[in-house]
Formats: C-alpha cells, structure tokens, sequence
C-alpha cells in the first residue's frame, strides 16, 4: 500500500515540477504570498484593501454574465434589463449582486483609503501606492458612473444630460466637449454605445492592470507596519527599520495574517448577496423617453452629495467651483504622499489628518442625506393633493377664505408648506404673519426675492388682497403679528410734541 | 543586458575581442535606435486615424447640425396657453429608439408671436415644468424657476431658458432644432444676441427689463 501512495505523491510531484518547469510563476508566488510580514499589522484593520479586490472579481464576474443578456443599444438596453429582470432565471438576482457590490466596492475603497490615510501608510517608499490608489478611486467611480448610464432609464438619461450640461461649461471647448461625450448632437445610441465600451472595456482594463500594480507595490514594499506615536518615518533608516521588523517579528502573510483577509472577504462577498436578495436590483426606472417630464431625475447613491451640493453653490461662481475644484481635489490627493512623505504615522500625532477625515465624512454624509429628499426642489404635485388644512380656515371671513383657495391654485405649496406638507424651498407659512406684515407679504408675493420669483403677472389685485388676507391670518400659535416699527411714527394724530425741558 | 537573459553559449559575440564588441554592439545600437524611430513615425501615422475617428463627433460645427420640423399646425395652439409638444429629432438615427424624441414648450403670446422653449433647465438640463396658475417653470432637479416668457426667475440657473428659432410655414408652426440644449450648444443654434452666461449683479433680485404691472 505504502508503494502505491508513495507512486500518487511521486506523480503529483512530477506534474507540479512538469508545470512549473514550463510555467515558472508557482514558486514566485508562493514565495510572495508567504513572505515575512511585521506581526504587528496582521490586523482587523488591514483587510480592507483584499476585500476591495475581491469586490472587483465579483463585479467583473457578474458583470460578465449580465453581458450575455444585456443589450447595449438605445432602443433595446432597457428592455433588455426588463427582461433579465423577468424572464430570466435568477437575472434579477445577478443585477442585484451587481448593483449592490457597486455600491459596497465604492464604500470599502473609502474606507480602505481613510485607513491608510490615517495610519499614515502612505508616507516613504509606500508613495506611487497611494498614488495609484487614488487613481484607483476614481476609476471605481468612473465604473459607478458608467454602469449607472448602463441602467439605461429615466435617471440614466437625465445623468447623462447633467454631465453634458457641466461639460457645456468648460470654456472655448464646451461644444465639442458636449458632443465628444454623448456621440453626436444628441444623447441617443452612440451615447450608450461609448458608455458602454467604457463600463467593459477601457475602464476595467486600466482599473484591472493598476490594481496589479497596487498589490503588486503591496508585495513589493510589504504591508505597511502598525503605526506608533513617536516612531518616524525617515528616508534615510525607514527601509532599513522594516527589515528589521519583518525578520524578528515576522509570521508568513499566508496563512498567519491572510486568514483575517479571507474571513473579511466571506463576510462582505455574503454581506453583498444578503442585501441583494433583500433588497432586489436597481430599476430600471422609467423608460428613458425625453418626453415624459413627469421625473425628478436623481442620481445614484455615491453622487447624491455632488448632486446637492449643486443645487447649493450660488450661480455667479457655480461654474468656476465645478470645474476647478475637482481638479485641485484630486490633485491634492496625488501630491499628499510627496509633499507629506516623512514623519509621524501614527493618527494621535496627526491631528489635521483626523480633522481632515472628519469634514469631509461628516460634509459627505450631510450632503448625501439632503441629497435623498432634495429640499431645495419644489414639490411638483403639492397643489393637487394638499388642500389648506381646515384647522387655518376655522373663524376665517370670506375674505381670507378665498385667500386660501388662492393659495392652494396659484401652486404656492410646491415651495411652502403648511402644516408639515408642501416644499421646502422655501419658508413654512404657518407662522408668516408673525414675521412679515401686510406690506412686506405683499412686496415679498408680487416682486419676488431672495429665492421666490415673483407673482405680480400671476395675480390679479384681488387675488393678492384675498391671499395677502389669509396670510396675515397665520401666526403659528397666536404668535404677534409683526409689525413696522416705524408704523406708529405715521399716526400723526396720535403724536404728541415731547416737551423737551422736562426730558432734561 | 541583466543577468537572467544572458544564456551561455547562445552570444554569438561571446569570444570577440572587446573592440569587436563595441563595434558589433554600436551598430546594434544604431539599429535598435533606428528601429523605435521606424515605430516612431508609424505610430504617428497610425495615430491620425485613431484620433480622428476618436474626434468625430466633436468636430462638427455646432451651427450645421438641425433642420427645420414641424410642430403642428399654428391653430392647435391656442394664445395665451403654453403647451407641451413632442416631436422627433431631426438628427436622431435608427438606434436611438425612444431617446430620438423630443419634449418642447410652445407659449403662444398672439396669433403670430409664438415662444418655444426647450424642457432642459439651463442649470443642469433637467426637464422643466409648466405651471399655468403660478405661470413658472420649475425644475425637479435643484429648483430652478423660470417665468412664463422664459427669463430667470429664482433658483440656480444663470440664464432663462433656452429658446428655439421658429417660424410659420403656411400654417405649420416650425422650429430649429438640433443640438441637445446645454450652455455651450444653445437650442438656436446660430442667435448670437443671448450672451452665454447672464448673472444677475447680486442685490437686483427684481429682473429689471419686465414689464411688471405694478411697476409705475
């Protein structure tokens, strides 16, 4: 028996041997993967960057299999997705594993890069793999961008409009910036067509090939080790200081610290398809026909903050703030690593940085948030399905009742609500009374100002006195009426002459 | 030459004295040199081509692109109204399916004075909405507003709506359309007294150029 297990293991042996000696990659990669690594970063914390990888296996894999169905033509794309929705067994479950690892592969990137941000794992000789990490980043947003476009629906076609409509905005080359992105005059077929060589072909090219790099920098440098206060990177000893540490506190990174990678990785790949079975996939939406207006069109979830920090930056520097800031943004992230190489790692001697992560997590959760209800935006079916509630029409004359049909035709609840219900553009009406008089209602109503447009051609001047009437009847829970205090200096009959020696 | 490609024996110049190195090594040099030029130059050519197909759609003149298409006859409109119309795209093709169609606003201020706006907000290019009874358009999207004769009312826009050129074709209502409007490629294509950009001095909230009846 012993022969004949000795022969099986001799066989085995002579294949590996057999492959190896023509292939030649094994032995190295063996060797790579189970190189010394400082014991002290075989952490919870250094998973996150395999688990990114892994996210982008997934993605490549499931977006291959939505390929073979998907139909990347204007007049076909969204039926296509219709039917993988429907008709195809488990096609809705793969465009849910789709979209949702899109959207945890963009989250765990972030993360991935806070961490390493904050570690200070950036700093010397780890620089060009930061660099190409944020290339990384805005590659995995280019693919959430593109594959939004994919999901070729009402959304979609209006994303498309507004990422034409700032690149209408870059000077002298606006035109032909316009139609190099959409394929022509319009968006249409050629439109999708060039996003959709982008979302399979150029984009997971470059991203694929600069992840190599980056793991391969990873392999190259070694896994940055834990940061402590007052140990500081320098040039001249830093190299040197690691070897150090990888050979008398080394463990193999496979399978001593690989084992933490592996079980983040199961955790997220089963996070992704657990959300995915309970949540369902992404649309698509309405179909993408320009003429149907019925749509407030939104983008997906990584762009909601863009989409409201546009609604917030003030005309006469919008464009300038669109085009430049990006650019400084992301320029500032390739030249941190070069212009911030040595020095303190560690997070609790770096107190900008903390400060830094902070803003920005806490600008781009408030942005996100404001972004998913818009209230900026007016409430574009309000007059229709909100009446004014009866509680502000009790003890009101006719007068002022009429006001408030005025007020419910002439659509003034898409921007003001009563009562909790209606926009949000502009300030709630309950208590208005309180804070403008007459007069003030009735300049603010007919001319307009600040963010209201003005009524003075959509009413008529008994429309206004009804509505100015009702107005003046909301002061919230029997607040004061506001008044002008220079009002009482006009009722001349009522002034006396102050005596002027007594006061003295 | 590293270490690893060397293979003994396969050097054809292993035994050369170290001046016929140099000499067979500069002319191989000069060769090689002379080779990348060779790539050079016909990566260059080859490079025509490609950037010039890549450039297509962007190098046509913005004022060629449109025709002239009907929106119905002018007496389907009626004055004082603005209605939404759709039409086709005269620069749509076969493969843009649904996406060929196109969505318009017609105001009809008297019986030959017509307004035809287009649905994109000149903020971002979201569709706008009429409002008869507020006499606005409004936009979904970040809350532009607009009044009914297309000039900036509130909101993020820098500018009124965009406007077609129109004409009346007997008794057929015709618009210029073409582009997809944006800021660079305005609905009529060749008008060149709207400025591309108009702000509004911060302060003046009131648009000074209507006629507003309560306006002495």
């Amino acid at each position: 028996m012993a022969s004949l297990k000795e022969r099986g293991t001799d066989a085995a042996v002579g294949l590996f041997n057999w492959v190896e000696s023509r292939l030649g990659l094994i032995k190295p990669i063996v060797a790579g993967a189970t190189h010394p690594t400082p014991s002290n970063n075989a952490s919870w914390w250094y998973v996150f960057g395999s688990a990114a990888t892994v996210l982008l296996m997934l993605q490549v894999v499931t977006g291959v299999l939505l390929a073979l169905v998907y139909s990347p033509s204007a007049n076909e794309a969204w039926s296509s997705l219709n039917f993988l929705n429907h008709n195809v067994a488990l096609g809705w479950y793969l465009r849910a594993i789709h979209g949702w690892g899109s959207d945890f592969m963009i989250a765990i990137v972030l993360i991935h890069m806070v961490q390493v941000f904050l570690f200070g794992a950036f700093k010397f000789p780890r620089e060009l793999t930061w660099i190409i990490g944020v290339l990384l980043l805005l590659l995995t947003l280019g693919m959430a961008f593109t594959g939004q476009v994919m999901r070729f629906d009402q959304d979609a076609y209006w994303g498309l409009g507004i990422g034409a409509s700032i690149a209408s905005r870059v000077p002298l080359i606006g035109a032909p910036l316009v139609h190099l992105i959409l394929g022509g005059p319009t968006i249409g077929g050629a439109t999708l067509s060039r996003f959709f060589t982008l979302h399979v072909f150029v984009i997971p090219g470059i991203l694929l090939g600069s992840a190599g790099i980056h793991i391969w920098l990873t392999l190259f440098h070694g896994v940055s080790d834990w940061p402590m206060p007052g140990r500081l990177v320098n040039k001249a000893t830093y190299v040197k200081e690691y070897h150090e540490l990888a050979e008398t506190t080394g463990i193999p990174f496979v399978p001593d610290a690989a084992w933490k990678d592996a079980v983040f990785a199961a955790a997220i790949i089963l996070a992704v398809m657990a959300t995915a079975f309970f949540f369902g996939p992404f649309g698509p939406g309405g179909p993408p026909d320009p003429t149907i207006i019925q749509t407030a069109p939104k983008p997906d979830f990584a762009f909601l903050w863009i989409y409201a920090v546009l609604a917030f930056l003030p005309p006469s520097i919008e464009t300038p703030i669109m085009l430049v800031v990006p650019v400084l943004g992301i320029v500032a992230m390739l030249l941190l690593p070069l212009l911030n190489g040595e020095g303190e790692r560690h997070w609790a001697r770096r107190p900008i940085a903390v400060l830094m992560v902070s803003v920005i997590a806490v600008s781009l959760g408030v942005f996100t948030r404001l972004g998913t209800y818009t209230p900026w935006s007016p409430i574009m079916n309000a007059w229709t399905s909100d009446p004014v509630p009866p509680k502000y029409l009790h003890g009101r004359s006719a007068l002022e009742r009429e006001g408030a049909i005025v007020l419910q035709n002439k659509q003034c609840r898409n921007c003001h609500s009563l009562d909790g219900a209606g926009g949000q553009r502009g300030p709630a009406l309950d208590d208005i009374a309180s804070r403008l008089t007459e007069d003030q209602i009735i300049r603010q109503v007919l001319q307009g100002g600040g963010n209201m447009p003005a009524y003075g051609n959509a009413l008529n001047p008994s429309e206004t006195k009804a509505l100015t009437q009702f107005l003046e009847t909301l002061r919230g829970h029997d607040l004061a009426p506001a008044v002008d205090a220079s009002r009482g200096l006009t009722r001349t009959s009522n002034l006396t002459v102050p005596s002027a020696p007594e006061a003295k | 030459m590293p270490e690893f490609l060397k293979h003994p024996g396969e050097s054809s110049n292993d035994s050369l004295s170290p001046e016929g190195k140099a000499a067979a090594h500069s002319r191989r040099t000069f060769l090689f040199k002379l080779s990348l030029l060779l790539n050079g130059v016909v990566g260059t050519v080859l490079a025509v081509p490609l950037v010039g197909y890549l450039l297509g759609p962007a190098t046509k003149k913005s004022s060629t692109v449109g025709a002239w298409v009907g929106l119905g006859p002018a007496g389907s409109f009626p004055v004082g109204a603005t209605t939404l119309v759709d039409f086709t795209s005269p620069v749509t093709s076969l493969s843009d399916g649904e996406t060929g169609k196109v969505a318009c606003w017609v105001r009809r201020i008297s019986a030959q004075q017509f307004q035809v706006f287009a649905i994109n907000c000149a903020h971002l290019g979201c569709p706008v909405r009429w409002f008869s009874e507020s006499k606005l358009f409004m936009c979904p999207c970040h809350g532009g507003a607009y009044y009914e004769d297309g000039s900036r009312a509130s909101g993020p826009p820098e500018r009124g709506l965009f406007e077609y050129k129109y004409r009346i074709d007997g008794d057929s209502l015709m618009i210029h359309a073409g582009d997809m409007p944006t800021l660079a490629t305005q609905a009529s294509c060749t008008e060149k007294s709207k400025p591309l950009v108009q702000i509004e001095p911060a302060g003046t909230h009131a648009p000074i150029t209507r006629s507003n009846p309560w306006q002495a």
